[in-house]
């Protein structure tokens, strides 16, 4: 286990290397000169050539790579343009509001997910298995930007059971205000990854069901539920914890279209505004940050697939 | 030469793929739900090819006076727009740029997925290792989010949209490539091949590269809606296809301001965006089946 996951952390550098490559490659090869979005269009040559060598960017590309990266490192990670404040602790507040929306949907989508799928699979070709799969393959089609505004004009324009914006109520804070905010963005964002989950975790199930061992555990007398729950359902989630992982990025994906939906303060928001604005380093930090955690979050998928699946740690 | 290595008459190897199609088509056409998925794409891209012909108004034309008609309204049978546009001739002409996003994205990220997994795949070492971990730091970023990075740098636009979700596409194929090339590269008509001095492109290409068509058809028939979706998601952001384009993401952003009064303005693109994606989903589906019946559950 020890060495499994030494290695999985050596692979991770090459890997965040190659981000951080792309992450500055995007910037800097972005149409504009950075120099001029931030002073504007009457900015005189002597002082854009000024503000450019402030900037370090009349230095060769890889100096600029390799001073950009130490600062990122040392938690300088520039000035945003447009809000005229610090990159990261702007990120940092907005990566929060992103990572209780996603850890929310997350939740819903594999709570609802596991459960479908396992009762589809042990109900095959009941009403609830065909319902369940119909819901699915709905649930995988849909475009989750539209789902949201339908959610938004259901049950918060016709019906006014949810709030429909933002993610507290004014001059409020704390969880309880914030609950009736998060459902409708999460049960948007959830329902593509619990569609997807429940298809797997389905034929997953049916797969395992059939083999030998199973069949040995129904022979010796245990009850159907027993046989799922003790024996066929933790060799089944295996490649379901795949899926999961991979989700994950769906969802920190998936965000940035709800949150502008439902106008929730993460970082989707601020990324689209800093791409219209071009805000640079704003963007080029938020991109860091997503790319970044989304690494780290398929190591942690890849490091519950070993607990699993312990074969994969000698191997 | 064939993959048994008994070497076939060009008449005969003609035979055996007819005899091949009609199996597959045989076997596609017993999933109705596969046939209804392509029926149902058929008619939309129908639709947008003849879309001057179907509907007389033009997508872009504004008639104030006639603003947000409800469905049902004489001449307007879908109703109009916030600036009195004929939603039915917005959609229809939305499908031309939609649907057409979706297959040219997945037809430039096939092209240089397949040139990248054939390449990595068949001469492996340093070759498959520098192109197999740049594909890894492609996969490091979240599908959408690579999407929305490459935008940045591009600036917002159709073609940059068209783009950026193309490059995010080709990872997908790569890996698919790969993975099949690797599995034929040592098998014995190859081989074979080899020992009679084929070069290492006919090899690539006229033995390699039709065994790898069967996962990849049904790969891009089913990512093709997802292209849909992500095209309209960008377009939606406000950094796809501008307004006034007819395009469904275009047209469910500008429709949400009106949501109160004229809910139909958003749900409308919606459901034609659902809809196609469903299609594509159901086609993939069975086309997975017909080609590979073993995965048929």
């Amino acid at each position: 286990m020890a060495s499994y996951l030494i290695k999985r952390l050596f692979y991770l550098i090459p890997v965040l290397f190659g981000v951080t490559v792309l992450v500055f490659g995007i910037m800097h090869f972005a149409p504009g000169d950075p120099a001029q979005v931030i002073l504007g269009p009457k900015a005189t040559a002597a002082s854009l050539a000024k503000l450019r060598a402030e900037l370090g960017l009349d230095q060769p590309i890889y100096k600029q790579y390799f001073n950009w990266i130490g600062n990122v490192l040392q938690g300088d990670w520039g000035r945003s343009i447009q809000l005229k404040r610090e990159v990261l602790p702007l990120v940092l507040t907005r990566f929060g509001a992103t990572m209780i929306l996603t850890l929310f949907a997350a939740l819903l989508a594999i709570s609802v997910g596991l459960l479908a799928g396992i009762v589809s699979a042990t109900k095959q070709y009941s009403i609830f298995d065909r319902t369940a799969m119909i819901a699915a393959l709905v649930g995988f089609c849909l475009p989750v930007f539209w789902l949201g505004i339908m959610l938004q004009y259901v049950f918060g324009l016709k019906l006014g059971w949810l709030p429909v914006s933002g993610m507290h109520s004014p001059g409020q804070t704390g969880f309880a205000d914030m609950l009736p905010y998060l459902v409708l963005p999460a049960i948007a964002l959830a329902a593509e990854p619990a569609a997807v989950i429940a298809r797997m975790t389905r034929s997953s199930i049916l797969e395992v069901i059939r083999q030998d061992y199973i069949r040995t555990a129904r022979a010796k007398g245990l009850s159907n539920g027993k046989t799922i729950l003790h024996h066929a359902l933790k060799n089944a989630l295996i490649p379901v914890v795949t899926v999961v992982g991979m989700q994950i990025g769906y969802l920190l994906a998936g965000a940035v279209l709800v949150e502008m939906v439902f106008s929730w303060p993460g970082i989707g928001t601020l990324m689209v505004n800093g791409i219209i604005a071009r805000d640079f380093p704003l963007v080029q930090g938020i991109i860091l940050m997503v790319a970044t955690s989304y690494v780290l979050v398929n190591l942690l998928v890849d490091v519950l697939y070993t607990l699993f699946d312990p074969r994969i740690s000698y191997d | 030469m064939s993959s048994t290595g008994i070497q076939l008459t060009k008449g005969t190897q003609e035979v055996i793929r007819r005899g091949k199609l009609a199996e597959l088509w045989r076997r596609f056409k017993k999933d109705k739900f596969a046939v209804i998925g392509g029926v149902i794409l058929l008619v939309v891209i129908l639709c947008a090819i003849f879309a001057p012909l179907i509907t007389h108004y033009d997508p872009n034309e504004t008639q104030l006076e006639q603003r947000l008609l409800p469905p049902g309204t004489e001449g307007h049978f879908l109703g109009t727009d916030e600036v009195g546009r004929d939603m039915f001739t917005r959609l229809v002409y939305g499908a031309r740029v939609s649907v057409m996003i979706g297959f040219v994205a997945v037809a430039i990220a096939l092209f240089f997925g397949i040139l990248v997994g054939l390449f990595a795949g068949y001469y492996g070492g340093w070759i498959d290792t520098i192109l197999m971990r740049c594909i890894d730091v492609l996969m490091a970023f979240p599908y959408v989010l690579l999407a929305i990075s490459i935008i940045a740098a591009l600036g917002p636009g159709l073609l940059q949209a068209m783009v950026a979700i193309s490059i995010v596409g080709i990872p997908y194929y790569a890996r698919i490539v790969r993975g099949t090339v690797l599995s034929l590269r040592n098998k014995e008509f190859i081989e074979a091949e080899k020992a009679l001095g084929a070069s290492n492109m006919r090899i690539i290409f006229k033995h390699i590269l039709p065994n790898t068509m069967a996962p990849i058809i049904v790969a891009a028939t089913l990512d093709v809606g997802w292209m849909i979706i992500a095209a309209a998601g960008l377009s939606f952001l406000g950094l796809g296809a501008q307004p006034p384009t007819a395009e469904w993401g275009v047209m469910l952003s500008e429709g949400r301001k009106f949501l109160r009064v004229a809910p139909y303005v958003s749900l409308l693109p919606g459901v034609c965006i659902f809809l196609v994606v469903l299609s594509l989903n159901l086609l993939g589906d069975g086309l997975r089946d017909a080609l590979d019946p073993r995965l048929k559950q």
